[in-house]
């Protein structure tokens, strides 16, 4: 380590900080919303620094209280881990703002505010506590810290999917906290058999010594299935749509913009190795190619906006697995590839629900019928959720542009054509169901009911800022990319 | 091949992974599930524990510290999980104390 210790200990801020947040606003309970604000902003600022330090000076390892492995705790902060804690800083800033305005138009809307004021004080310590598992599973150097970590992301992710207290939620959340139960078991026994194979629980040594004996085949397995469980990849999504679109309008934003990347960017790390892509590369594309078509048609039939990007999401997961036979060669573009989708697909993803649940609020409703002339009650809303699409659907200049030109040319320069294909195939299914929903939301119809309450200006901005986000990923894709070179 | 007593407990702990994931599938009850996921836990615990003595007469302290915070977090998540299924039972039948209330107020 050549690190002066000073810059290497900055990584636990970006898990601390949020934990800190976490109990103050459990003990706090008059002002939840302030300490939320005030410790989401502080997050950032600290994953900010780490994502600078991690530019300018390359890999920062830290070993918690001096302790090393494999008895104490590595963190462990590289180009991806530090693109992951940034999307996570930024796409939580917006839904951390976008919550305030929520939960403040519920109490302004409803006198009988018991209920409302329970759920904001169950949510913002929930919300902090996930931020701070989310990172602490981006930086965890050894695989059974990041084992924690998993359990503790799926734990208050139930938490947070419950908060709108329907039954419909309600075993939406008991399904999902079994599938994440069983997911993280199975990832568990694989870790034990990489402990068997290898003797060590460093991630950075297993992922790069994948040697194909039967011991490592069998924990690649275990781990990829608990992985790809976690993920909601097809066939694995049946739990992902009804628990993400029956929760509150921010959790749902935070479940498919965020907690679903923790499981895949594992995924990445366990196979980044190349070891074993050449020869079982083509199972995540396959499955990831089914999931962008299976996904893609499931979300045209819905009749429940929510429901279209739930299932939206289940189509996009395909796109962050189509990727991997690409990682086999180390020129880093079909890396750069699945990053892109997972960075741009936050912003925007978070935008479409931000949105699709002010929509919500407002009319009291999301029968995707009967949305027509929500633009004149919601006009920024209405704008950010187009715009989420149409970074969906990869038109330039957009985030989702940027990721499928990288695909698509890297899958021609290895002759891979069935995946180019598939990509392109999968922008245009998505284009059905985005402008299903889109002409839906934009047409001039008169809207005939009366708005329910008036909605906070942050609601609006917010959505459109992260939407705006995911469009400027296009242009400035340049930074992104020079930190994911840091490996 | 013998079968040493760290073979005999490795094998018993995978056994009861499948036991417990078979289960999982097949139990109709929410609770039989719950179970379910406990016995696989306690299956992979009795695994890692085999692994301490894998190599020659030293023990192995890492896998115990795995299975000591793996306990941790079993029972957090099946306490999540039992405090969860309260919830969605409680929300399946009407609350019990209503008609007693009506029948209260009928008699008042």
């Amino acid at each position: 380590m050549n690190l002066s210790p000073d810059s290497s200990a900055w990584i636990i801020w970006p898990v601390v900080v949020p934990l800190l947040g976490a109990v103050v606003c459990f003990l706090y309970k008059k002002k939840p919303r302030l300490a939320g604000h005030f410790f989401a902003v502080v997050t950032c600022g600290t994953s900010t620094v780490l994502g600078w330090q991690v530019l300018s000076q390359g890999v920062g390892r830290h070993l918690l209280g001096g302790w090393s492995p494999p008895l104490g705790i590595s963190l462990r902060a590289d180009g991806p881990a530090a693109l992951m804690v940034m999307m996570t800083a930024v796409t939580g800033l917006g839904i951390t703002l976008y919550s305030g305005g929520y939960f403040q138009s519920r109490l302004a809307g409803d006198s009988q505010d018991h209920r409302f004021r329970a759920q904001e004080q169950s949510f913002w310590p929930l919300w902090l506590l996930l931020w701070a598992a989310l990172n602490g599973l981006f930086l965890s150097g050894d695989i059974f810290n990041i084992y924690i970590s998993l359990e503790l992301v799926a734990l208050s992710s139930v938490g947070l999917t419950v908060l709108s207290g329907k039954p419909p939620s309600l075993v939406a959340a008991m399904r999902y906290l079994l599938v994440s139960l069983l997911g993280s078991l199975t990832f568990l026994l694989g870790v034990g058999f990489f402990y068997k194979a290898h003797g060590t629980l460093e991630l950075a040594v297993i992922s790069k010594a994948l040697a194909p004996t039967p011991p490592v085949i069998m924990a690649l397995a275990l781990v990829s299935v608990g992985l790809m469980l976690k993920t909601a990849l097809f066939p694995f999504h049946f739990w992902l749509p009804p628990a993400h679109a029956n929760a509150l309008a921010p959790v749902s934003a935070i479940l498919s913009a965020l907690v679903i990347k923790g499981s895949w960017y594992l995924f990445y790390r366990f196979w980044q190795g190349g070891g074993l892509l050449a020869a079982v590369g083509i199972v995540p594309a396959l499955l990831g190619s089914v999931a962008i078509i299976w996904g893609a048609f499931q979300a045209f039939s819905q009749q429940r906006l929510k429901m279209l990007v739930a299932y939206s999401t289940v189509a996009q997961i395909g796109y962050l697995f189509v990727a991997f036979p690409l990682l086999v060669d180390s020129a880093g573009q079909g890396r750069d590839a699945l990053f892109y989708f997972a960075i741009s697909h936050s912003c925007a993803k978070a935008a479409m629900f931000l949105a699709a649940g002010t929509f919500f609020l407002q009319l009291g409703h999301d029968r995707i019928r009967d949305l027509a002339g929500v633009r004149q009650l919601l006009p920024v809303s209405s704008f950010a959720f187009a715009l989420g699409g149409v970074s969906l659907m990869g038109l330039p200049p957009s985030g989702g542009f940027i990721a499928k030109y990288l695909l698509v040319s890297k899958a021609i320069s290895q002759d891979l054509w069935w995946l180019a294909l598939i990509a392109v195939v999968g922008s245009g299914l998505t284009a059905v169901y985005v402008f299903r929903a889109v002409s839906s939301v934009l047409s001039p119809h008169l809207l005939e009911e009366r708005p329910l309450l008036v909605v906070a200006a942050s609601m609006q901005w917010s959505a459109l800022a992260l939407a705006l986000l995911a469009i400027v990923l296009g242009i400035m894709a340049p930074l992104p990319l020079a930190l994911l070179e840091v490996t | 091949m013998a079968l040493s007593p760290s073979l005999l407990y490795g094998l018993t702990g995978l056994m009861l992974f499948v036991i417990g994931l078979a289960a999982l599938f097949t139990s109709p009850q929410l609770l039989g599930k719950i179970l379910a996921v406990n016995i696989m836990a306690s299956g992979i615990f009795l695994f890692l524990i085999t692994l301490a003595h894998g190599s020659g007469t030293l023990i192995d302290p890492v896998p115990q510290a795995m299975v000591l915070t793996g306990i941790v977090v079993s029972v957090s998540s099946t306490a999540v999980a039992l405090a969860l299924l309260c919830r969605i039972e409680a929300a399946a039948r009407p609350p019990a104390h209503l008609p007693k209330k009506k029948d209260e107020a009928r008699q008042g």
